[in-house]
């Protein structure tokens, strides 16, 4: 099955957890974002219990974890912002 | 750079923010009015026996940017305004200092006072921008604003 590379970028206190601010992930063609921050959670176990509360960026614009990847896309995990 | 050409000024800044050249960016001969929001940095919780020395600040800059242009897009489309400013400091902000800066200047001050309200009430709940307390013995927390609702609910 072909695969694909997506950047993951972490903020704020999920960043902190996992120790890393941006990580390439090699996932499936045709993964979903769900299944990107599954693998992502596998490898930093110390972010899952924050998963609940987090929202998802896909190049720059808000997603449903149900949405697809691409090659090359850059996902972004959003912990509840506080800007202001 | 301040592009004075511009109907917007939309910036994510790692320095003090520059209030005094917000006004002369949003002045304009056909403003009757500019409404003028400073969001300085406070203790969130306040008698907590703590001494909170300084808020640090961390923005998805990229993402952070393209939605504070959104956000002045979507008051346009609701108010008729003339000037739009939007401007976040990033990095490391001392207490009482200003940490966001929003100016709209608009024919009469009913859209301005709006507009600005709105802004800076969008900006809080969508932005990608986060903040982190930092105290004098050296512990630190991510502001959780949803958290602190539910807190005070219970």
């Amino acid at each position: 099955m072909a695969r694909m590379q997506v950047d993951v970028l972490m903020f704020a206190g999920v960043r902190d957890r996992a120790g890393t601010a941006r990580v390439r992930l090699e996932l499936p063609d045709g993964s979903t974002v769900c299944a990107a921050v599954e693998a992502l959670a596998g490898r930093f176990p110390a972010i899952r219990e924050q998963l609940s509360r987090v929202a998802y960026a896909l190049n720059c614009c808000y997603v449903q974890s149900s949405a697809y990847l691409k090659d090359g896309d850059e996902l972004a995990l959003i912990p509840p912002v506080s800007g202001g | 750079m301040i592009e004075f050409f511009m109907q917007d000024w939309i910036a994510i800044l790692p320095d003090a923010l520059p209030a005094d050249r917000v006004m002369q960016f949003a002045a304009d001969p056909c403003a009757g009015g500019i409404s003028l929001f400073v969001g300085t940095t406070r203790c969130e919780s306040p008698g907590c026996g703590r001494e909170l020395v300084a808020l640090d600040y961390e923005a998805y800059e990229q993402m952070a940017l393209r939605q504070l242009q959104d956000l002045a897009a979507r008051a346009r489309r609701q108010w008729p305004l003339v000037k739009v400013v939007i401007l976040h400091r990033v990095g490391r902000v001392p207490l009482a200092a200003a940490s966001v800066i929003i100016a709209v200047s608009a024919a009469h001050r009913a859209e301005a006072f709006a507009a600005c309200r709105w802004i800076i009430d969008t900006l809080k709940a969508e932005v990608t921008i986060w903040k982190k307390e930092i105290w004098a013995d050296g512990s630190t927390a991510w502001v959780d604003p949803q958290a602190r609702q539910k807190e005070a609910k219970t």
